[in-house]
């Protein structure tokens, strides 16, 4: 290494960059660390004046989340036994008793399974195409690999009247498989063109080789390609795996008590006069966490998952 | 593997023989593996499209499907582009698309610029300030009406903290104008980085020896970025603002979760008004009609912006 080189930036100039970015990261980061630390507060610390940076921490939020709790008369409420759990207390607290469970854990529920089952059934039926697309001459195929673009490109409620429709008659509404077979169709785009950039990148030489040995096609797509292929096909079943546990216009639309997803139910968590903010923080918190982790985990293929592939570094 | 005879005579015999024999043709694997997914993109996205075109010719009602459906012609697409709501909503539209972009390709760049400057942690950095537009944007928008508060809310403290101006002073949700600039800030707060991304990108790809060369011929530090920096990166800066504007165009959950649309028809943007129509008001025909006057609009204008992107490509 030469001691000066005209494009190594000067030491001061890096510094300065340095400090201007974390100031930005700082700033946007901020409204998140608030959601997390919000899920802890107290009801009453939450909503004061000025804002609280420093508070006594409390688990209410979570409670109140998993729960549903009424408000009984002094007397009854005089007359309760001691609470059994670290939980009863809590919401003794506030005067009032666990009525029951809330629909959250359901809901969330919901959100695995419609996550993960459209995100295995992208990944399937996207890494067959995308084989077939990066191999064979298929005919046509420029225009079905833009057609499968474009349909990415529909505002969701264009399709969203006829699907309703659709689901209406053959019973698919507020269903799991309806849920499932809705997101892979709006995820499969995203799964083949980014599954085909990386199939595009294994040498054609390896599953050669594996002909000339008798494999069959079918084992060498098997036995060849798809190991090779691995960290592809799990980066992409990821950002399946986000698209899917984000959306909400869809969920919001076509579902309503059985296969709700989280999204249109954490804005729905009331407590007396208004949102109950701790609950929606800690509700929040639970859902945004697994993305966090995962997009800290695909932070090499992050560029190409969001460019469909485009950008590849 | 089990050697069979056919494995031993798959081996002895030339490859485009054996494939045939010991299985089915490259031809048939081929829309064995492609017909699932056109299946599925038929059923899902095209069948339907093409309903919502049958039904914008019509005066359905999704929620009255015993009344006789009568065909209205072009009357649904009539009301519509004379409908003086529905131009206020595009300018909605264009406004919060305008400035998100502006704002994003501004800051995007600039950060991306500076994170390029290699320093120490930079890669930390980059991933921390990326984690705002991987989450869940309705429940981002929920949140936010959180920090939006006037009394108790973050960013009005903030402000306060800043500007000395008191936080109780100002609504951004509520009446006074603030509205549509409350839903572009939450925007420009989650997707910056995805513009920053981009850009940092096509930054990563300019080769350090034309740097070199421009310093050999002594061109100025400000040549050097007008005249190789920008340049070079404005196809990938093009190809970020056609995502964003695709998106922004259809956005829906953010928004509808923070304001509604409101305080009035403030901050209603064409797809908000389009959900009212089709979902509240249940006047499915019209707002199939409305659907097909959006879709064409964003296919258009996303063609003709990608014609523009090839032609900088190719410079």
């Amino acid at each position: 290494m030469s001691a000066y080189s005209v494009t190594e930036p000067s030491r001061a100039s890096k510094s300065v960059a340095a400090v201007l970015v974390v100031v930005y990261a700082i700033i946007t980061l901020l409204p998140l660390l608030w959601i997390i630390s919000t899920g802890f507060k107290s009801g009453p610390d939450s909503i004061s004046y000025p804002p609280r940076v420093l508070f006594e921490p409390s688990l209410e939020g979570y409670v109140n989340l998993f729960t549903t709790r009424t408000r009984i008369g002094a007397e009854q409420f005089a007359a309760l036994p001691p609470p059994e759990t670290w939980y009863d207390k809590i919401v003794r607290q506030s005067g009032t008793v666990i009525a029951g469970q809330s629909r959250f854990g359901e809901r969330f529920m919901n959100s695995v399974i419609i996550g993960f089952g459209s995100t295995a059934l992208s990944i399937f039926l996207g890494t067959l195409a995308a084989y077939a697309f990066s191999r064979f001459k298929v005919p046509l195929k420029d225009d079905l690999l833009f057609f499968i673009l474009s349909t990415r490109m529909m505002p969701p409620i264009a399709v969203a009247i006829p699907i309703y429709l659709m689901y209406r008659e053959l019973g698919l509404s507020d269903t799991h498989l309806g849920m499932i077979l809705l997101y892979t169709a709006v995820n499969i785009s995203l799964a083949v063109w980014l599954l085909k950039g990386f199939i595009d990148e294994i040498p054609r030489e390896y599953e050669e080789a594996a002909l000339i040995d008798g494999y069959t096609r079918f084992q060498a797509f098997r036995k060849v390609v798809l190991p090779q292929a691995a960290t592809g096909i799990a980066s992409t079943a990821i950002f399946c795996l986000i698209f899917a546990w984000n959306e909400y216009a869809f969920a919001v639309l076509l579902t309503s008590g059985k296969a709700q997803t989280a999204p249109p139910f954490i804005p729905t968590i009331i407590g007396v006069g208004g949102q109950d903010w701790p609950a929606v923080a800690a509700g929040a918190t639970l859902f945004l966490l697994p993305v966090m982790i995962f997009t800290i985990l695909l932070r090499k293929h992050l560029l190409r998952g969001i460019t469909f592939g485009a950008v590849r570094k | 593997m089990t050697d069979t005879p056919i494995d031993r005579m798959a081996r002895a015999t030339p490859r485009i023989v054996a494939r045939r024999v010991r299985g089915l043709s490259d031809r048939a694997i081929a829309w064995l593996f492609v017909a699932p997914t056109i299946f599925l993109l038929l059923a899902i996205n095209i069948f339907p499209l093409i309903w919502t075109v049958r039904l914008s010719f019509t005066n359905y009602a999704a929620n009255r499907p015993g009344r006789e459906v009568e065909w209205v012609g072009l009357r649904n697409y009539e009301r519509i582009l004379t409908s003086e709501g529905i131009w206020a909503n595009m300018q909605t539209t264009a406004h919060f698309l305008i400035w998100t972009i502006t704002l994003q390709v501004l800051i995007g760049f600039t950060l991306a610029w500076l994170i390029n400057r290699k320093f120490k942690g930079n890669d930390l950095l980059t991933t921390l300030i990326v984690l705002p537009m991987m989450l869940s944007p309705a429940v981002v928008g929920n949140f936010w009406t959180f920090l939006y508060q006037p009394q108790i809310g973050l960013f009005n403290y903030m402000i306060e903290l800043v500007t000395g101006t008191p936080a109780s002073s100002f609504s951004m949700l509520g009446p006074g104008g603030l509205a549509k600039w409350s839903i572009i800030i939450v925007d420009t707060w989650m997707w910056t980085p995805f513009v920053m991304l981009i850009c940092l990108a096509g930054l990563r790809s300019i080769p350090d020896y034309i740097y070199e060369a421009a310093e050999v011929d002594r061109a100025s530090k400000w040549r050097q970025f007008w005249t190789i920096t920008v340049p070079m990166v404005l196809p990938f800066l093009m190809l970020a603002v056609l995502f964003r504007g695709i998106e922004n165009f259809k956005m829906f959950d953010m928004v509808v979760l923070l304001t509604g649309g409101g305080p009035g028809n403030e901050t209603l943007l064409a797809s908000i008004d389009l959900k009212r129509e089709a979902f509240e008001k249940w006047r499915t025909g019209y707002s199939s009609a409305y659907a097909i006057i959006l879709f064409v609009t964003v296919f258009g204008l996303a063609s003709v912006y990608v014609k523009a992107l090839n032609k900088v490509k190719q410079r």
